[in-house]
C-alpha cells in the first residue's frame, strides 16, 4: 500500500510538472472549454445544452488518449521499465497507476467545467447527477484502459500519435460533441457507435442531462465498462518490459478486441 | 573457501540465429569485486541482463545469490542491485521522491543519507534531467543499494564522469565490498578494472577468453615491459642490451622493450656507469590489463 501511495503520488506530480501532460490534462481541455463556450453558443444555440457533457467527454479524450500513451513508450524506450522490472515494480501498477492519476486529473478538469459552465455561458447542469458521475467514470476507465492498451502495443511515439489520432479525430467529429448523433447518417452513426465518446455522450444525454438517447444509455455504460476492462487486461497481457526485447505473449492486433463490446452493441441496442 | 554468490555454468543465450553467449561458465566469491571486460558485441550486457532476470538463458544454469533469476525472479528483487547504464528513471522524478519510490517496493526504510553521502543532497529536490550526468549515476548507484543488496550489477559505473566523481564511486564501491557485497563490474575502462576488481573476465565473440586476478592476467601474456631511461650523456646510443626487443629515442629518454627486466635493466646501469654517465630517470613500466585486453582481443596488433 505504501509502494502504491509513493507511486500514485510521484505520478499525480508528473501529471502537472511534465508540461506535455499539463497541456493535455488542464491547459487543452479548459481552452477548448473556454473558446467552445463562448463561439458555440452563439453559432449554435441549442449546444448550450450539450455543453458540459460535450466539453467533460472532451477533456476525458484529451487527458487519456493525446496524455497517457506516450509517456508509456517513452518509458518503455528509455530502459524505464527495465529499471521498475528490476526493482520489483509490478506492470500492472505501471498501466493501471497513470491511468488512475489521469482520471483524478480529470475529476479536478470535470469539477471545474461543471461548476463553471453554468456562470459563464448559462449551460444548464446535469438533472440526475450520480448518473452524471456514473457515466463520466465509465467512460474515463474505458478511455484510460484504451490509452494504457495503445502505449502497451505501440512500437514508437510516432506510432501512438497515429493510433491515439485515430480514435480521438473521428471522436471528435462523430462522437456526438459538436453535432448530435441523430444528425449523423445512418452508417457514420453506425461507426460512431464503436467510439466511447458516441456512448458516453448517448448515456449522459439519455440518463443524466434530461434529454434523450438515441439508443439504449444502459447498453452505452455497459459497453464503456466491459471495453475498459478488457483493454486494461489485454494491456496487462500484451505488455513487454523492454523495447529491445520483443518477445511478448500475443499479436499487438489482440489490442482491437477492446472494441468488441462497442461492435457487439450495435447488434444489440 | 568462500561460497559463491554467482555461478554460471554452460551459460548459452542467442537472438535467432545469433549466438551472444556461447557456453560460458564462471562463478563469483562472496564479497568480490569481479570485472566483466570485453568489447562492444562480446556478450557482456546479455549475460548480465541474463543475470539480472531481464532475459531468459536459451541453456546453461544460472544461479544468483542461490536463485534462479528467471524463476525466483521476484524474489531476486530484494538480493541484487542494478545500476544500469542509462539510469532508467522519468525525468520529472527527483532524488528524495526516487529514493521514497524504490525503497517502499523494496518494502525498506528510504536511505536518504547515500544521497548525502554521495554527494546529492542539495539536488535532492531537483528533477531528474536537472541532474549533471554524474549526479544521475550517483543517484542511480544509490538507489541500487539502497535495499542493502547481496549482489550489485554496475555497468559501466564512471563512463563520462569526472575525475573527482569516479574517485566518490570507486569509494563506494570498495566499502560495499567491505560490508560483504559482491559486485559484478562491467566496464570498458581497463584501468578501473584493473583498479577495483578482485578478478576479472575478459569476453570475446560470446566466450570467455581469460579469467583471473588482473594480475595474474598481465603476467600471463606475451606483453614487453616498458623501460625508459634518461642519462646526462650518450652512453646509451647505438648500444645492444640483453632482452631487448625493440629500442626508441623519443623526449630525451632511452626506451626499451624488454622480455627479462631484470637483465635488461642489470645491463643498462653496467653500461651507464662504465662509461662515466650519469643517470637523471628511470622508469619501468609493467604491461597494463588494458595492453594485454588488447593482445587477447587482437586490436593490439593494429594500434
Amino acid at each position: 500500500m505504501n509502494a502504491f501511495l509513493h507511486h500514485y503520488t510521484f505520478e499525480f506530480r508528473t501529471g502537472i510538472r511534465n508540461k506535455q501532460l499539463l497541456l493535455m490534462n488542464y491547459l487543452f481541455p479548459l481552452g477548448f472549454y473556454l473558446m467552445m463556450g463562448f463561439i458555440m453558443p452563439a453559432i449554435n444555440p441549442p449546444f448550450r445544452e450539450n455543453l458540459i457533457p460535450a466539453l467533460v467527454v472532451f477533456g476525458i479524450l484529451s487527458a487519456t488518449l493525446l496524455g497517457i500513451p506516450d509517456p508509456l513508450v517513452n518509458a518503455r524506450e528509455h530502459g524505464i521499465f527495465r529499471s521498475y522490472k528490476i526493482n520489483g515494480i509490478p506492470s500492472l501498477s505501471i498501466l493501471v497507476i497513470p491511468a488512475l492519476t489521469t482520471m483524478l486529473h480529470l475529476v479536478i478538469v470535470g469539477a471545474i467545467i461543471t461548476a463553471t459552465a453554468p456562470f459563464l455561458f448559462h449551460a444548464p447542469l446535469p438533472m440526475n447527477w450520480l448518473n452524471f458521475v456514473v457515466i463520466f467514470l465509465t467512460m474515463s476507465l474505458a478511455c484510460a484502459g484504451l490509452s494504457v492498451l495503445i502505449g502497451v502495443v505501440s512500437p514508437s511515439s510516432r506510432m501512438t500519435v497515429l493510433w491515439s489520432q485515430i480514435i480521438f479525430v473521428p471522436s471528435m467529429l462523430l462522437g456526438g460533441l459538436m453535432l448530435p448523433y441523430s444528425a449523423l447518417p445512418d452508417i457514420a452513426g453506425k461507426f460512431a457507435q464503436l467510439l466511447p465518446a458516441t456512448q458516453a455522450m448517448n448515456a449522459l444525454n439519455g440518463l443524466a442531462m434530461g434529454g434523450s438517447a438515441s439508443f439504449s444509455p444502459w447498453g452505452s455504460i455497459l459497453a464503456l465498462l466491459v471495453s475498459g476492462v478488457l483493454a486494461f487486461g489485454l494491456a496487462v497481457y500484451l505488455f513487454s518490459w523492454d523495447s529491445r526485447n520483443t518477445a511478448r505473449r500475443g499479436h499487438p492486433l489482440l489490442a482491437l478486441l477492446a472494441f468488441l463490446p462497442y461492435a457487439i452493441g450495435i447488434f444489440l441496442f | 573457501m568462500k561460497e559463491s554468490m554467482i555461478e554460471v555454468k554452460d551459460f548459452h543465450k542467442t537472438y535467432g540465429d545469433f549466438v551472444a553467449v556461447d557456453r560460458i561458465s564462471f562463478d563469483v566469491k562472496h564479497g568480490e569485486i569481479f570485472g566483466l571486460l570485453g568489447p562492444n558485441g562480446a556478450g557482456k550486457t546479455s549475460t548480465l541482463e541474463c543475470l539480472e532476470g531481464l532475459r531468459a538463458p536459451n541453456g546453461g544454469s544460472l544461479r544468483v545469490a542461490g536463485m534462479d533469476p528467471v524463476r525466483d525472479g521476484h524474489k531476486l528483487r530484494n538480493l541484487i542491485g542494478v545500476q544500469l547504464q542509462s539510469a532508467g528513471l522519468p525525468e520529472s522524478i527527483t532524488p528524495n521522491e526516487a529514493m521514497k519510490f524504490f525503497a517502499a517496493y523494496h518494502n525498506v526504510t528510504p536511505r536518504f543519507d547515500l544521497l548525502e553521502r554521495l554527494g546529492l543532497d542539495e539536488k535532492r529536490k531537483a528533477q531528474f534531467f536537472e541532474l549533471s550526468t554524474g549526479q544521475q549515476r550517483r543517484l542511480a548507484l544509490a538507489l541500487a543499494i539502497a535495499h542493502n543488496p547481496k549482489v550489485v550489477f554496475l555497468d559501466e559505473p564512471t563512463a563520462g564522469l569526472d575525475v573527482e566523481t569516479r574517485v566518490k564511486l570507486h569509494d563506494m564501491m570498495r566499502k560495499l565490498q567491505s560490508g560483504g557485497t559482491t559486485l559484478i563490474l562491467a566496464t570498458h575502462d581497463m584501468a578501473e578494472a584493473e583498479q577495483m576488481s578482485d578478478r576479472v573476465a575478459i569476453m570475446l565473440q560470446g566466450r570467455i577468453v581469460k579469467v583471473g586476478t588482473p594480475m595474474e592476467i598481465t603476467a600471463a601474456g606475451a606483453g614487453l615491459t616498458k623501460i625508459s631511461v634518461r642519462t646526462q650523456g650518450t652512453s646509451l646510443s647505438d648500444y645492444d642490451f640483453p632482452a631487448v626487443s625493440q629500442h626508441l629515442f623519443k623526449d630525451e629518454y632511452n626506451i626499451y622493450f624488454s622480455t627479462n627486466i631484470g637483465a635488461s635493466i642489470t645491463a643498462i646501469i653496467a653500461r651507464i656507469e662504465a662509461s662515466g654517465d650519469v643517470l637523471i630517470d628511470l622508469r619501468v613500466e609493467r604491461p597494463s590489463l588494458e595492453d594485454r585486453f588488447l593482445e587477447i582481443t587482437g586490436t593490439g596488433a593494429a594500434q
